[in-house]
């Protein structure tokens, strides 16, 4: 059997079909206004190139950023109303605060706050009052609203609340569907509950989507389960996806990343995706990518989601270069338009491409253009963009040790083949890494958590959480015995007597079937 | 920089940052102090400042703030009128009237609090503080140094919930008081401390402090706009000195008495390359080695900055690899007499072996 792996880009939609660890086809088609029909092409490109039928295909792994793309353009959001369980705590601040005017009115600005929320440690800070939430329902229903995000304070520590206030609203808004921040962000109200707002407004964008791309595959009579992947590497099934949308975001760099892993083996490394316009170096830890350990931004919005560290300079294959002295490269790209404005295709601007070529790097276009530089001038050049390049990997390296780095991307002959003291990798197949990424998607389940290590020993807290971590991954289609432990990471928290402590941990599994 | 009379909402980010960076690593985010100083501004409130220098000698200012745990302020964020009912109990308590606000606290979170509280009384916020920078206990700050009974203190929660530390032997046991009082407070409450003169506060206050973080911040601001070297545009801005920039190549912590301390190693780039440097952490940054020589230490300022935008690092999100500038600034000499260096020197921080040696202002160029 075979599996399909896309990647929904901002240019182009790649495919790639994978048996066992091969990679036997990879096509890129233009990304439509539409996506799905971008998908279907890439899907009928790569079928045909490989004369495999719908039938013989196992699963279809996408990677889309049409839900990051819907926050940043401020479309298809649908009005949301926010919920937090808070009082008599966290009123000064209400729901949305810190967003930019414009997202706001996207989603409606609707916000509640509400009696309840719990303490550090588990205490109530006050208790959930049924007549006030019922009353908050019926004030949500009288304004059309059927799209909630429910959030109270510490409900990382426990969700029951969340739940119960849920439960509650629901009898009135029989048709609505809840987003519980619990089940989506860590600690920190404002980022957990921004990301949950977001999550809720993007659910009927989500659902239409779901079934849009199920339309698209049965067109090409690909009957078989497909997922979505998530920013950590992992998959998610059509219904997971219908509820957790935002979990896609920044899902790009990650399966490219996961791709060079896969295509070279290697499990610990820099991972520099060359694109257009852009680099993007990030580092990979057993395999996976190095979460953010700050706040990220989407849509100009704060939040805390296990983001790739991405660190991204304006360096690509499109690159427009000035020969001054110093060279100045960039930041503006002729992006994917050089195959009409770049030298080395007749056009009249210089880019880092036409440099490499220029230096027999590479096997494109014509050199002569650049040549007309001189050899001096070009390395110099080149020169310059090495150590942009360098600086780069060196922010990213998480070890002394000569790990390598892996080229991957449309641009990647630009990354030289030593950094440093770093080998660089260059896979087959470098141009689809991310949509190989896709392919070979696993399935995840986290804890984020406050132990108080007075009642229980550190060692008993972490069992606790594997095993919470483990049951939630397997709920998510894993198999049972494929799951091993990936992250763990217990972090002594400063100015708190009674040792408490905040572990989180994070274990993966192969998808089931 | 003229002294600032007023903070606005565009002033706002630039104080967030020059906060953060005075923090030294440590005293908790400012972001969402932020965020409440523009909903008082919203609001119609007004920040009034005043400086330290035209406080009249009988005014009476308290010093009031948040107090608990950074974690747990960034989850359960406060009601809003925390630090009012805590004003407000010192008030009834001496039956007095309060005539400004002050910090004990620029770096981090605390310069907030202030701010705010001050916007929601209708009095004005002095442009000073108690440390210059950020420590990690109450008795740190100048004025207990200099001899202020912070008692009567007030606490409140969000509850409704208000505790009056009438009388205590010392001012370690007003610490040793609150720290239990907060944690059953849900662990972050706010905290007023007894009224103090304006004749004791201009000369036991860092001067200048909230006028200082503004400027800090908007020198990063200028430089990121401008694409200008932000750490050559914060020394200019600053009397100081870049001790190191580095790549972190170890680092280490662990928690020890309540407080989480640690070691980064940094191995040197650009001017410094072939150096190695040490810096030690306790919840802020303390001692800063050089090719294992002590450099510089507590109570002068370690600030470690982004080496590319120029933003503070605080101690709970440094990791290998980043690129980091080390950067000394000296703290104001109400921290250097040997009064003081008793409470906030490296001693007091565990490391009797090394002896404070000042930076010296004079030949950083400054005043």
């Amino acid at each position: 059997m075979y599996r399909i792996g896309i990647d929904v880009g901002g240019t182009n939609t790649d495919a790639v079909i994978m048996h066992g660890d091969k990679v036997l086809v990879g096509v890129k088609s233009p990304t439509t206004s539409d996506v799905m029909s971008g998908v279907v092409n890439s899907i009928k490109k790569a079928l045909d190139d490989t004369q495999i039928s719908a039938d013989q295909i196992s699963a279809v792994m996408i990677g889309t950023t049409h839900f990051t793309n819907a926050v940043v353009e401020r479309r298809n959001m649908s009005e949301t109303a926010a919920v937090r369980l808070c009082l008599p705590a966290a009123q000064c601040l209400p729901p949305m605060v810190d967003w930019p005017d414009d997202i706001c009115e996207a989603v409606g600005g609707h916000y509640w706050m509400a009696a309840g929320g719990n303490e550090f440690d588990g205490r109530e800070i006050s208790k959930i009052d049924e007549d006030e939430l019922t009353k908050i329902a019926d004030e949500i229903a009288a304004k059309n609203i059927e799209t909630i995000a429910i959030c109270s304070v510490f409900s990382p520590v426990n969700d029951d609340m969340e739940k119960r206030a849920a439960a509650i609203m629901k009898k009135r808004l029989p048709n609505a569907n809840f987003t519980l921040s619990s089940e989506i962000g860590r600690l920190g109200i404002l980022e957990r509950e921004n990301a949950a707002i977001m999550n809720a407004s993007l659910r009927n964008l989500s659902t239409h989507t779901v079934d849009a791309f199920r339309r698209a595959l049965q067109s090409l009579k690909l009957t078989c389960p497909y997922f979505i992947t998530q920013n950590d590497g992992t998959l998610m099934g059509s219904e997971f996806v219908q509820a957790y949308p935002v979990l896609t975001f920044a899902s790009g760099p990650t399966n490219s990343m996961r791709g060079a892993s896969f295509l070279t083996g290697e499990q610990n490394a820099i991972v520099a995706d060359v694109g257009g316009t852009s680099t993007d170096v990030g580092a990979l830890v057993k395999g996976f990518p190095r979460p953010a350990s700050t706040s990220v931004d989407v849509g100009g919005v704060r939040t805390n989601f296990r983001m790739p560290d991405v660190f991204s300079i304006a360096l690509g294959g499109g690159t427009i270069i000035e020969p001054t002295d110093p060279a100045k490269i960039g930041p503006k790209s002729v992006g994917y338009r050089i195959h009409e404005e770049g030298k080395l295709f007749g056009g009249n601007t210089l880019t880092s491409t036409d440099i490499a070529v220029g230096l027999g790097i590479a096997d494109i276009g014509d050199a002569g253009p650049a040549r007309e530089l001189g050899e001096e001038k070009l390395k110099q050049i080149k020169a310059q963009i090495d150590d942009m390049i360098t600086n780069a990997v060196e922010r990213m390296r998480v070890s002394p040790d000569p790990i390598p780095v892996l080229a991957v991307g449309g641009g990647s002959i630009l990354i030289p083949d030593q950094i440093g003291d770093l080998p660089v990798k260059r896979p087959e197949n470098f141009a689809v890494a991310n949509a190989v990424g896709a392919a070979i998607g696993q399935i995840s389940g986290e804890v984020d958590r406050i132990y108080s290590l007075s009642e229980i020993s550190r060692d008993q807290a972490l069992s606790e959480a594997r095993k919470e971590a483990t049951d939630k991954a397997i709920a998510a289609g894993a198999k049972p015995d494929s799951i091993e432990l990936l992250d763990q990471e217990d972090v002594p928290l400063a100015y708190l007597p009674g040792n408490a402590t905040r572990i989180r941990l994070k274990v993966v599994g192969d998808l089931n079937g | 920089m003229d002294k600032v009379r007023k903070i606005e909402d565009n002033d706002l980010d630039a104080v967030e940052i020059g906060a953060a960076i005075l923090g030294t690593g440590g005293g908790g985010n400012p972001y969402i102090g932020k965020w409440r100083c523009r909903q008082e501004l919203r609001k119609g409130n007004k920040i009034d400042v005043i400086p330290l220098d035209e406080l009249p000698d009988d005014a009476l200012v308290v010093s009031l703030g948040g107090i608990g745990a950074p974690v747990v302020g960034v989850e359960k964020i406060e009601r809003g009128d925390e630090c009012l009912r805590a004003l407000r109990a010192i008030e009834q308590e001496l039956d007095c009237k309060v005539d400004a606000l002050i910090s004990s606290e620029i770096g981090g979170a605390n310069a907030m609090e202030p701010m705010l509280t001050a916007a929601q009384a209708g009095i004005p916020v002095v442009d000073g503080d108690g440390m210059g920078r950020a420590f990690p206990e109450m008795q740190m700050c100048t004025w207990s140094i200099y001899g202020h009974k912070s008692t009567p203190a007030a606490m409140a929660d969000e509850k409704d919930n208000v505790v009056v530390i009438r009388n205590t032997r010392d001012e370690v046991w007003v610490e040793t008081i609150a720290r239990a009082t907060v944690v059953s407070m849900g662990a972050a409450a706010a905290i007023a401390m007894a009224p103090m003169r304006g004749e004791f506060v201009k000369k036991a206050a860092v001067p200048n402090t909230i006028t200082q973080a503004l400027s800090l911040g908007q020198a990063v601001l200028n430089a990121q706009a401008r694409n200008l070297d932000p750490i050559a545009t914060v020394l200019k801005q600053e009397t100081g000195k870049l001790l190191m920039t580095g790549k972190i190549v170890d680092l280490e912590r662990h928690l020890k008495g309540g407080f989480a301390r640690g070691h980064i190693h940094l191995e040197g780039f650009g001017n410094n390359q072939g150096e190695r440097g040490e810096i030690a952490i306790q919840n802020e940054f303390l001692v800063f080695w050089r090719n294992g020589e002590m450099e510089v230490c507590v109570p002068d300022l370690i600030v470690v900055l982004d080496a590319d935008t120029g933003l503070p690092i605080t101690t709970e999100v440094l990791r290998y690899g980043q690129r980091i500038a080390v950067l000394a600034l000296p703290c104001h000499d109400l921290l250097r007499t040997p009064r003081a260096l008793e409470v906030i020197g490296p001693a007091a921080f565990g490391y009797p072996e090394l002896s404070f040696t000042p930076l010296d202002r004079a030949e950083l160029g400054g005043v």
